[in-house]
């Protein structure tokens, strides 16, 4: 016997395709962009498939989650193949500018959004926004029993009686929030709270939908979950109500969804085109008329009807560009939380 | 042909080489993190809550699986069970469901399902058949003499089967254990939907909030040290008898016993099993089918995920089959020690959680290897490594029942030395090479962990599309790639099935 050539050539072969498919999709089509999408599925489809119609720019988009992205960006580097970037939550989008890996967005697309839905350096830009609410089981909770603050629900009489998605983003940039508000102390101590008194659920939805379930009285969550399932059968929240906390407490926190171009992006012009768009009339009327139910942020552009205007919802003013999710993570970590 | 051996020698190496990535990515991680770090993020009270979950479901789930099965295969294998051979499909047939869709068809039935109990009693009809189909086959290939003689020197029938037939059991109890206790170490989607927390659950959480950080490392090399101990637990349990028929002839046909009055009564476990096991699937995806009426068959996105989908299991399959036919060749015609210790190897990587092979792939892509980052590369390699043994099996089996004389012979006849093995070897060992692209395909349309985290942009694989819609909670949307799943599936395991009969020579 004196070759193995048909092992040898399989592993020839093997090799080489190997190599033929080591070129990513999308670096076929000039004219394209990958966006990093973060936000709602659904949500980003909407805006994708309208945008394509008008520009005539395809897109791919790969899903994942807020801060998933921002570090997986962050050791790409340059080698990103991502050209925009779409969150649901501020802290990703700071951690990715803090390494200075965003192009400076279009001024022209900067005066689409006020200034307070983007942040002073306008490397990234607001493109929705939602609201911290307090998602509750109206069949046993009345509206004088609820919490009158976020921070309540840490103290020993509300143990074993609320629910949250502590591995999600959302819920992150809540905590983000509090520790930007009320210092590293009282942060680290309300999770220390939190962790003995709530139940942890993977998701926002489903957390929702055990408060629905009578599995849990309460869930700090963000309050379209609410108005989507309302929308569709309602069969995962009929017996829930919204209770928005006001007063600038911390769980009246605004959470603004964020945009951004890096900077190794070779698309640079079609991915301002797509940030102008989401951000202009366009994208901010696919927040108003579709299913996603996030506020819209675009200067002079309305939310949907069915929810409570931003304006009312008395939310403490906090400032996205400076919100610290290591800390946070470091912190949820300690506290056993993740 | 030294030069030949060689060649074929550096490529297993090669491959075995690839196939330990993920734990020397284990072993780098912890010492770039440092003592101190690593011993912060190790010893924290969260890893003691993850360890006890993690031990109290091995703990509970795989005795449960080991009665159920071996009661199964007794039944199935030895007694007059009626329906005997249909039971014997219906219990390897639960297979074809992915576990995390019994997750979501258990959590479909009863909503507020979560916890420990959840956990094991979904672990225990979707897993239990790993430990079915190995003690079936074991059961046929029992002597009966044996036990005769046991019987003969007068120990009662319960006795015979505690000391004469659990002892010849035990390879295959120890075999399928450990399969069963590195899926438990290694699922996330089944966990993850009834809200019960394990090292994999943990890592994904941390890598969805900080991509590929230390935190998720340190919980990576926790996960390994896991798998070691099932590992060495398995080798000591395994021991070192082996029992095989001495002496001319061919084993009396086995006795079939009667179950007489007790027949009816036996029905009840394989129905009670088949209707956990399949029964509440098949009840709850129908169920979500209809409600979701035709607006969730959305063609373009069903059928674009099923195409990527069949796509990347041919793909994977072959890579892996091909990867796997240096070791396999080698392991039949040139048996060395070293050969012994490459497979080993080969077996080592792969019992390793999906979560920390896709963890290592990342690391290693995105910081050393560029151009395969995020790519169909990637993703095949982590198949690669994690299914290699499936296609191994199947290659090796079939190379060794092409005797060596045939290529001499094609050889002495004039043909030249790659023509003869081509027109022998390769051709009888073809079947063989077909099951392991099955097995290692049926293995990656089943995957979720490495597939989420390696998918090229733009992919969307039937199990990544139902995971991420269950998690809106869009339980009807999901419905149709869990049937998809399922039908892909169902000829595969058939395969399977098939296979493990016929190794058992009936």
């Amino acid at each position: 016997m004196k070759t193995s050539s048909p092992v040898f050539a399989g592993a020839a072969a093997l090799a080489l395709s190997v190599f033929a498919l080591s070129t990513p999709a999308s670096a076929q089509v000039a004219d394209s962009i990958t966006i990093y999408n973060a936000q709602h599925e659904g949500l980003t489809k909407e805006w994708v498939e309208a945008f394509t119609e008008e520009t005539g720019i395809a897109v791919t988009v790969r899903n994942g989650s807020d801060l998933e992205f921002a570090n997986q960006i962050v050791q790409e580097g340059a080698n990103s193949p991502a050209d925009v970037f779409l969150t649901e939550n501020s802290p990703a989008m700071a951690l990715v500018d803090g390494k200075g890996l965003f192009a400076p967005v279009d001024p022209a697309t900067l005066e689409q959004v006020p200034e307070q839905f983007r942040p002073a350096d306008g490397h990234w830009i607001g493109i929705a926004a939602r609201s911290t609410v307090f998602a509750y089981d109206k069949t046993k909770l009345s509206e004088d029993k609820l919490p009158k603050s976020m921070l309540d629900l840490a103290n020993p009489e509300w143990k074993g009686r609320w629910a949250a998605s502590p591995s999600g983003a959302d819920f992150q940039a809540i905590v983000g929030a509090l520790l930007q508000l009320k210092g590293e102390e009282a942060t680290a101590d309300w999770l220390k709270g939190m962790k003995e008194s709530f139940t942890a659920y993977r998701g926002n939805s489903t957390a929702m939908r055990a408060v629905n379930a009578g599995q849990t009285e309460g869930a700090l969550i963000y309050h379209y979950y609410y108005f989507g399932d309302q929308a569709k059968t309602g069969e995962n929240s009929k017996n829930v109500a919204l209770h928005y906390f006001r007063n600038q407490d911390p769980g009246a926190f605004v959470s603004i969804s964020g945009g951004g171009i890096l900077a190794s992006s070779k698309h640079k012009e079609q991915a301002q085109a797509f940030l102008k768009w989401v951000t202009g009339k366009g994208g901010q009327a696919v927040l108003r008329d579709g299913t996603s139910f996030e506020y819209a942020v675009g200067k002079g552009e309305a939310s949907n009807k069915a929810l409570v205007p931003l304006d009312e919802l008395q939310a403490p003013k906090v400032e996205p560009s400076t919100l610290n999710n290591a800390k946070v993570t470091d912190m949820m970590t300690a506290a056993g939380l993740l | 042909m030294p030069a030949a051996s060689s060649w074929t020698l550096t490529i297993a190496v090669a491959v075995a080489v690839v196939a330990l990535l993920p734990l020397g990515f284990v072993l780098w991680a912890t010492v770039v993190t440092g003592w101190e770090t690593a011993a912060l993020l190790i010893f924290r009270g969260r890893v003691g809550e993850l360890m006890v979950n993690t031990i109290l479901l091995i703990f509970f789930t795989i005795p449960i699986c080991t009665v159920v099965a071996v009661s199964l295969a007794w039944l199935t294998e030895r007694s007059d069970l009626p329906g005997a051979r249909l039971w014997s499909w219906l219990a390897v047939a639960p297979l074809a469901v992915p576990a995390f869709v019994h997750s979501y068809a258990w959590i479909g039935t009863w909503p507020s399902l979560h916890g420990l109990f959840a956990g094991v009693a979904i672990s225990v009809v979707a897993y239990f058949p790993f430990l079915y189909l190995p003690l079936a086959a074991a059961f046929r290939l029992l002597d009966p003499a044996l036990e005769d003689q046991a019987a003969s020197l007068g120990l009662a029938p319960f006795a015979v089967f505690r000391r004469v037939v659990l002892p010849q059991l035990r390879l295959a109890l120890c075999g399928g254990m450990l399969l069963i206790g590195l899926h438990l170490l290694a699922e996330y989607g089944l966990f993850a939907m009834i809200r019960f927390d394990t090292f994999t659950t943990a890592i994904i959480d941390q890598f969805q909030s900080t991509y590929n950080g230390t935190a998720a490392h340190m919980l990576a090399l926790v996960l390994v040290l896991c798998c070691f101990v099932l590992l060495g637990l398995e080798a000591t349990l395994r021991g070192h008898r082996r029992y095989a028929r001495l002496g001319p002839g061919v084993a009396r046909q086995l006795k079939i016993i009667r179950l007489g009055k007790w027949k009816y009564p036996c029905l009840l476990l394989p129905l009670t099993v088949a209707a956990f096991s399949l029964g509440i699937p098949a009840l709850t995806i129908g169920r979500w089918l209809i409600a979701g009426g035709s607006g969730i068959w959305r063609m373009d996105e069903v059928g674009l995920s099923l195409i990527q989908t069949l796509a990347i299991c041919l793909i994977g399959g072959l890579a892996t089959t091909a990867a796997a036919v240096p070791i396999a060749w080698l392991s039949v015609r040139r048996p060395t020690r070293a050969t012994r210790f490459l497979e080993g190897c080969y077996y080592l990587a792969s019992s390793m959680p999906g979560v920390v092979v896709a963890l290592a792939l990342v690391t290693v892509t995105v910081r050393v290897m560029l151009p395969l980052y995020q790519t169909v590369a990637t993703i095949v390699l982590a198949y690669v490594v994690m299914f290699l043994p499936r296609a191994l099996v199947s290659l090796r089996a079939s190379i060794a029942q092409v005797p060596v004389e045939l290529e001499q012979a094609a050889a002495s006849l004039g043909r030249s030395p790659g023509n003869a093995l081509w027109s022998t070897t390769v051709r009888l060992a073809a079947p063989g090479a077909a099951a392991g692209v099955a097995l290692a395909s049926l293995g990656i349309i089943n995957e979720l962990t490495a597939t989420q985290m390696l998918a090229p942009n733009g992919t969307r694989t039937l199990a990544m599309a139902f995971f991420a819609l269950t998690g809106e909670i869009d339980y009807a949307g999901a419905a149709p790639y869990a049937l998809l799943m399922v039908i892909f599936s169902m000829p595969l395991i058939w395969l399977l099935h098939y296979q493990s009969k016929k190794i058992a020579g009936r």
